[in-house]
């Protein structure tokens, strides 16, 4: 549960909803999160879990309409971002808060050098003029590793492979220093190998920027390599919220620990067979009122079809939204947890 | 290839398997080189085994898998499929033969024809290769349906209404509906989220189990491979670098390549994250059209010798069933004695100067 005391970002009941021809989908409903300084917040979950278009609806990237935030407060530097006018939004985007997208491929346009596109947010933000943004370009390029940097400037990205446009997407995000990175599945698309480069280059740069990073991703082993804390989310919500350790150690809510179960390893005891969590994610075109994820768990009982659980803490930053108490193998007692939410 | 297990019977052997698409230029489009996309593979599939092809994007290993069912002709090689070089057959022959090999693809949703049902899709290889009647049709759709888990009501549905694990069940159910021997399943679980994987590569190890099939598994994710498959073939560039039993190559990979894939792979626990000591490979792999003179992986090999930029390592067998190509296993044959000496005493200072610098 999240506090407003120094975070550089903190964001609080939002709630994102998508008009479509029919009716309505609650992609996101009533997440709060905090992000501390310096620290590698990782969000993990399905697609359509809803970790994108929360961290897209933080910095007004969404198209309105369909899309609509209709709840919660975000405060960066001390403003509210969901009240700013788009003048205030577009000195964030990029000045305070960097972006990287998950498909490096459709990201840069095809038509400008790389060069300009790394110096765009620089002339833009900063109003450095031409030489002194194309010297910051170069250093961008080199910081990210990328051979020949000054040569590199004048190239198109379809002169890049996959990891190399990758590389130039991050030194475009980190252009301004930002105080907040946000990655939303930036290896995805890329080759384990590739993936393992990039890996190593946010850990260097953490150290020798020290902004904090919210890194979206549906892989399991990616955040447990990289992030200090970890959200869980499924259907729109976060079910689960827990400092690394702690969160592969000891999952408490079920959806975590079916996940835990269902992805192999390439170490340790092979299993004969594979855990599965039955059906399909839920579709959401309400304000939920009941668990969603109560039609694939195994621990539902009454309770969890009546209402939705609010986040209760368990530990030391650990948090989950869920009726079932898995230290005492049974429900949690209905005082206990209204209580605590 | 020789075989490790003399009782198995093997279904399919590829030998020295090419394909290489032409590269056109100009006016006339006259042939100015190849993407020499699987250049000189060899490797046999035994009756009711699981073999996983792994590599990383680009590196021909969902090629060498259509090439297998000729779906492309192939350059150079053969392909026998229970005996019969398919490589050569004509294409009377190739027809009457595909009953007995089939495919389930990569995207479930571009791989469904969005205007027939679901009956219409899977019925379509019976419409094509069997003289049924229609109520006999209809009764051995069904059963495909129950075979893979898909309610008998969603038969008159279109594939747009169904999720992506839900797709990909029409597409193994369609691979199923001639009893074939052999499957290429070309990455089937890459589009699908993490807990429908599951789903279906049980359902994939259920229907071998009790059909009998045999599986080429390709995918670019090594540790569901390492679940499902029984004998893994590392492909890199066109080639295949390494092929053992899972046992063997997860326990303990053999060539360089091989070990920087494995301890690429970020693992589900953050105690063996922090400890782990990780290869990590420089670079990207270069393109099939113009790989680089001798092995094709010298360079982004951490362990490259100066032998490794001349000349080609071939595929050898250093355990039983255990093939590498690497100039490294070669010391102990007398083509290696003879190079390796060279290699290592008079080349020494620029070798260790490489290692350096792409550890870097």
């Amino acid at each position: 549960m999240p506090d407003g005391a120094n975070s550089v970002l903190y964001v609080e009941g939002l709630k994102t909803v998508f008009k479509v021809r029919g009716g309505e989908v609650h992609a996101v409903n009533s997440v709060s999160f905090d992000l501390k300084p310096g620290e590698l917040l990782g969000v993990v979950g399905e697609s359509g879990s809803g970790k994108s278009v929360t961290m897209m609806s933080l910095l007004g990237l969404l198209p309105s309409p369909p899309a609509e935030v209709r709840e919660g407060r975000v405060i960066f530097d001390g403003r509210d971002l969901l009240q700013c006018s788009p003048a205030e939004l577009r000195a964030v985007r990029g000045l305070g808060v960097g972006f990287i997208f998950q498909d490096p491929m459709t990201s840069l346009n095809p038509v400008f050098t790389v060069g300009f596109q790394i110096m765009e947010p620089l002339r833009r933000h900063l109003g450095m003029n031409k030489e002194a943004a194309r010297k910051r370009a170069q250093e961008l390029l080199e910081l990210v590793n990328i051979p020949d940097a000054a040569q590199r400037l004048g190239d198109y990205p379809h002169q890049f492979s996959g990891g190399m446009r990758q590389r130039v997407m991050i030194a475009i995000a980190l252009a301004c220093d930002p105080k907040v990175l946000i990655a939303d599945e930036p290896t995805t698309a890329l080759d384990v190998t590739i993936q393992a480069q990039i890996l190593e280059l946010i850990r260097e740069l953490r150290q020798k920027l020290g902004m904090a990073i919210v890194w979206i991703t549906h892989d399991l082993g990616v955040i447990a390599g990289i992030a200090d804390r970890v959200i869980v989310m499924y259907g729109g919500q976060i079910v689960e919220q827990a400092p690394v350790g702690e969160l592969f150690a000891r999952p408490r809510h079920p959806y975590t620990r079916a996940l835990l179960q269902t992805v192999p390893s390439v170490l340790g005891e092979r299993a004969p067979k594979l855990k599965v969590i039955e059906g399909q994610p839920p579709m959401l075109t309400a304000t939920p009122t009941a668990c969603p994820f109560r039609p694939r768990c195994a621990q539902a009982f009454d309770r969890c079809a009546r209402e939705n659980p609010a986040r209760r803490a368990v530990g030391r930053g650990h948090d989950v939204a869920c009726f079932w108490d898995f230290d005492s193998n049974g429900p949690v007692a209905a005082a206990e947890s209204a209580a605590n939410a | 290839m020789l075989d490790h297990k003399p009782t198995q019977k093997t279904l399919v052997e590829v030998d020295g398997l090419k394909l290489y698409f032409p590269i056109t230029a100009g006016l006339f489009r006259s042939k100015v080189g190849d993407v020499k996309a699987v250049d000189g593979v060899s490797f046999s599939i035994f009756e009711g085994e699981t073999l996983g092809l792994v590599g990383e994007s680009g590196c021909g290993k969902s090629t060498c898998g259509r090439a297998l069912l000729r779906l492309y002709d192939v350059t150079a090689g053969s392909i026998r499929i229970g005996g019969v070089d398919i490589a050569k057959l004509s294409a009377d022959a190739l027809r009457r033969m595909r009953p007995t090999m089939q495919m389930v693809f990569q995207d479930p949703q571009a791989s469904l024809n969005p205007r027939m049902t679901v009956a219409g899709i899977i019925g379509e290889p019976l419409d094509e290769h069997t003289t049924l009647n229609r109520a006999e049709k209809l009764a051995r759709i069904y059963e495909l349906m129950d075979a893979v888990g898909l309610s008998r009501d969603f038969a008159n549905r279109y594939p747009h209404a169904f999720s992506g694990g839900q797709r990909q069940r029409i597409g193994i159910a369609r691979a199923l509906a001639l009893n074939p021997k052999f499957i290429v399943c070309d990455e089937p679980i890459a589009a699908l989220d993490v807990s429908i994987q599951a789903q279906v590569v049980n359902l994939l190890e259920e229907l071998q189990d009790r059909l009998g099939l045999t599986y080429l598994f390709i995918s670019h994710d090594l540790s569901m491979v390492r679940h499902i498959a029984d004998r893994v073939a590392v492909m890199y560039l066109g080639q295949i670098v390494e092929l053992a039993s899972r046992e063997a190559l997860y326990g303990s990979p053999k060539h360089p390549y091989t070990q920087a894939l494995l301890s690429a792979v970020p693992e589900p626990n953050p105690e063996h994250e922090a400890n782990r000591r990780r290869i990590i490979l420089t670079g990207d792999v270069p393109s099939p059209a113009n790989p680089p003179e001798g092995c094709n992986f010298c360079t982004r090999c951490p362990k490259v010798m100066d032998i490794c930029r001349k000349v080609e390592p071939v595929s050898r067998e250093i355990e039983p069933g255990r093939f590498v190509a690497c100039h490294l296993y070669e010391t102990t044959t007398t083509a290696g004695a003879t190079a390796a000496p060279e290699a290592s005493g008079a080349n020494s200072l620029s070798t260790n100067n490489t290692t350096t610098q792409q550890g870097v």
